[in-house]
């Protein structure tokens, strides 16, 4: 071993030149970075600030629900002519609010702020590169995001206000400018921003692939990669595949918006006058969004699925329960995504024996995601627990996910489906086993992933509290829902207090109101503690939680190219916790076979043999780093 | 038991270039599944495609043999020719596009405008993207051209001419699919 080092030593010397007296100046450094770790932070504090604008949006629509009869008039510094002349929320505006804060959540919390984060961050450091394969592209994708942030931002503020149709933006209310205030203007800026924001999610998806594919350090095979990156490759996948389909619908819709085709519109009177178009079809774009949107569902959680069995596997001093089950669920569920999508549309008026295809479709994805439920269950059994605040968090995970989930059974029936449509029990689904599940993933990996971000601690007491008051929170909210949702409460309506049905759900209103806005308060304990702790917390030891994947084996706080010396080899899988025999309870993917006797099984005693042909990789992985542009 | 293998040998940048044909052909896939919805729905107008298309389809497969040629010059170290080839190509690309316009103001003539029928609106918007995506082979050609001209393509480094030449070669095999797309399901 020793001596293999050595003989490469000096070739390598030369190489970590490159990266050593490279010397930045602050633009280079923290604004238009090519590194991975920069960006990553980059979309990290850019996600949260979305997070923040985006939870705020539902809290007003929530102060309308809960309180119908409240005086908005102290909001009118913020909201203008928002607020009517009686002191309530404007009607239009409030659908508004529902579309931005789904748009918002969506795309730049959970999709940009999730996979950006930690796929920037956790790729190159968890499979052994210096970069990713392209990081000028990955600046880019960046900035592209940032601007069609921006964009989406300036729509709040518009005098015809943000687009308002629905993040699902639905044609015709989005293909006629004239349809709604929110379809002029508003609807514009939504789709320039959405199509920047699709070219930055492929550039960024491109380099994810790449660099797992190609840039895997010597001995990293695809079998002994960590979970985190298998589910930010697939998420890529993906996204590769789904995003662009996405930008056809809208551009086909930007066509009849703006030229006066007839792609989605057809016989529409606006005020008794007939608009030319006709012969268009708006189920088409139902089908091309869904085609999007459904496996979008999964961009937004496989991230927070692998973060979470990383997380696990780590504090229950575990092995992860069925690895190669997890893979191939993981595997099974990118497939499934891209062909379910009409469950989406069962009340579109869709061919009921169609219908029946996709509900059954539909209903398989049940088997991949219990086996990761079963799993992560199966890890932390009898597992010798650290509750960490990212373990709570991910524990909190599978919780939601499996609370989210069961009701996913029952709206992937087609008959079910048809009655609750469209009420708030579809709100509850989806924001337990999607939006909750994933926050709580981001969460989990922003206080797994801190001491390597910015080499300190983030205060675990307050991570308790801000976790606890996430945990009932949410289900505080999302929970009574269903109930709301089975009686019948339709979803962005502005108001239900016309009839005595609805009436008498207004206590449970108030309720979901008062612990959305709890929930909502307690995230800026975490905003304190994140920002905090990035200057004044406690320093942070190399390997904070004694994991074995190898990024913790890099300096504490990585320089650009991440080793200062050369990139060490992987002799065995992540997850070595707990092996009987071994000295300690966790054996890092970097230990050789040779060098723990003690703890071998059997195959991989067999195994030392090829240790020596791993190291001999070395000077092929630095031709193949050459290639990538001098990473 | 495994063996120990470079993890993979494969060109980071070229790899790429290939998730991005990836990628546009999965928006051409959307483009041309949502046509032939449409298109069961009813209510679809047949129309002759003009002669011009034919024409242009000629035009750009030959701009690929060209393109081809380059790539072998380029492996000869023939610099000459590598320059000329990628010309000719680029001059190529150019009469495409231009035939393109040409075909959609044939189309106007008879009128079948955009605007109407979306079997018309379909076809334009197609020839429309394709001929985005030709515009951005042709800015790729200009690199091209501008690192044969500086010496920076050679028979060792034909990474960038490669790529240039994988991608005109997608675009043109693109606008076959297109081309015979639309022939058939008018």
């Amino acid at each position: 071993m020793a001596l293999t080092h050595d003989d490469h030593h000096d070739v390598h010397g030369v190489h970590e030149h490159e990266h050593e007296h490279h010397e930045q100046n602050f633009i280079q450094k923290y604004v238009f970075s090519e590194d991975h770790k920069m960006i990553a932070k980059q979309y990290l504090v850019t996600g949260i600030i979305w997070a923040f604008i985006g939870g705020l949006l539902s809290i007003l629509f929530r102060l309308q629900l809960g309180f119908p009869d409240l005086k908005l008039d102290g909001l009118r510094w913020l909201l203008g002519n928002w607020i009517n002349a009686e002191g309530k929320l404007e009607t239009e505006f409030y659908l508004a609010l529902v579309t931005m804060h789904g748009t918002i959540m969506v795309f730049f919390v959970l999709t940009a702020g999730l996979s950006g984060t930690f796929s920037n961050f956790l790729i190159p450091l968890q499979i052994g590169a210096r970069d990713m394969a392209s990081g000028f592209l990955n600046m880019l994708s960046f900035w592209f995001f940032l601007v069609a942030g921006l964009i989406m931002f300036a729509s709040l503020f518009i005098s015809t206000g943000p687009a308002a149709g629905g993040w699902v933006i639905y044609p015709p209310l989005s293909a006629i400018p004239t349809a709604s205030n929110g379809s002029g203007m508003g609807m514009t800026l939504w789709l320039i921003s959405m199509a920047l924001f699709i070219v930055s999610q492929l550039m960024g998806g491109l380099n994810y692939i790449t660099t797992i594919i190609n840039l895997r350090t010597r001995g990293m095979s695809f079998s002994k990669l960590p979970l985190t990156i298998w589910s930010f490759f697939l998420t890529a996948v993906l996204g590769l595949l789904s995003f662009p389909v996405l930008l056809a619908a809208a551009l086909l819709l930007i066509f009849d918006r703006s030229f006066g085709t007839s792609f989605y519109i057809s016989e529409i009177y606006i005020g008794g006058e007939a608009l030319p178009q006709q012969g268009g079809s708006a189920v088409l774009f139902q089908h091309l969004f869904w085609f999007l949107g459904h496996p979008e569902v999964y961009i937004v959680l496989l991230p927070a699925l692998g973060i979470t069995s990383e997380v696990i596997a780590t504090n229950s001093r575990k092995p992860i329960f069925g690895y190669r089950a997890m893979i191939g669920s993981m595997l099974g569920i990118t497939l499934l995504a891209f062909i379910v999508w009409a469950h989406h549309m069962f009340v579109s008026g869709m061919n009921p024996f169609l219908g029946s295809v996709f509900m059954f479709l539909t209903l398989i994805i049940a088997v991949p995601s219990a086996v990761k439920a079963f799993n992560y269950i199966t890890t932390l059994w009898k597992g010798n627990i650290v509750f960490t605040p990212a373990m709570l968090f991910s524990i909190g995970l599978v919780s939601l996910f499996v609370a989210g989930g069961v009701t996913g059974i029952i709206l992937g029936n087609a008959a079910l489906d048809i009655q609750l449509h469209d009420t708030y029990f579809v709100v509850a689904h989806f924001h337990l086993v999607m939006g909750s599940a994933s926050f709580f993933g981001l969460m989990a990996g922003v206080y797994h992933w801190f001491p390597k971000m910015y080499g300190r601690m983030m205060n675990d007491t307050l991570g308790y509290i801000h976790f606890w008051l996430s945990f009932i929170g949410v289900f505080c909210v999302f929970f009574p829902m269903h109930y709301i949702g089975i009686a019948g409460f339709p979803r962005r309506y502005y108001s239900f207090s016309t009839y005595d049905l609805t009436n008498s759900f207004a206590d449970l209103n108030m309720f979901i109101s008062i612990a959305a806005i709890v929930t909502f308060a307690s995230q800026g304990l975490f905003a304190w503690n994140f920002f905090y702790s990035m200057f004044k917390g406690k320093k942070s030891v190399q390997n904070p939680w004694r994991s074995n994947t190898i990024e913790w084996t890099a300096p504490v706080v990585p320089g650009h190219g991440n080793w200062e010396g050369p990139i060490p080899a992987v002799y065995r899988w992540p997850y070595d916790y707990s092996k009987p025999g071994a000295v300690e309870d966790y054996i890092p993917q970097t230990v050789p076979f040779s060098s723990t006797p003690e703890s071998n099984l059997p195959e991989e005693t067999e195994q030392i043999a090829l240790e020596k042909a791993i190291e001999e990789l070395h000077v092929f992985q630095k031709e193949v780093s050459a290639k990538s542009g001098g990473h | 038991m495994e063996e120990a293998k470079p993890t993979f040998s494969f060109h980071p940048k070229k790899f790429m270039l290939w998730l991005t044909i990836a990628a546009i052909t999965m928006s051409f896939a959307g483009w041309t599944s949502a046509y032939l919805v449409r298109r069961a729905e009813g209510n679809w107008l047949e129309f002759e495609i003009p002669m011009i298309f034919w024409y242009s389809t000629g035009v750009l497969l030959i701009s690929s043999l060209f393109m081809h040629l380059s790539v072998r010059a380029a492996k000869k170290d023939q610099f000459g020719q590598l320059k000329t080839a990628i010309s000719i190509t680029f001059a190529l690309g150019l009469v495409f596009l231009y035939l393109q316009v040409e075909g959609f103001y044939e189309l106007v003539h008879q009128k079948l405008f955009l605007v109407g029928n979306p079997a018309v609106s379909f076809f334009d918007v197609l020839i429309f993207i394709h001929g985005l995506h030709i515009i951005s082979g042709l800015i790729v050609l200009i690199f091209a051209f501008v690192a044969a001209w500086r010496m920076q393509i050679h028979a060792k480094k034909r990474d960038r001419i490669e790529m240039a030449a994988m991608y005109w070669h997608f675009l043109d095999a693109l606008w076959l699919y297109l081309f015979i797309f639309l022939l058939n399901f008018r």
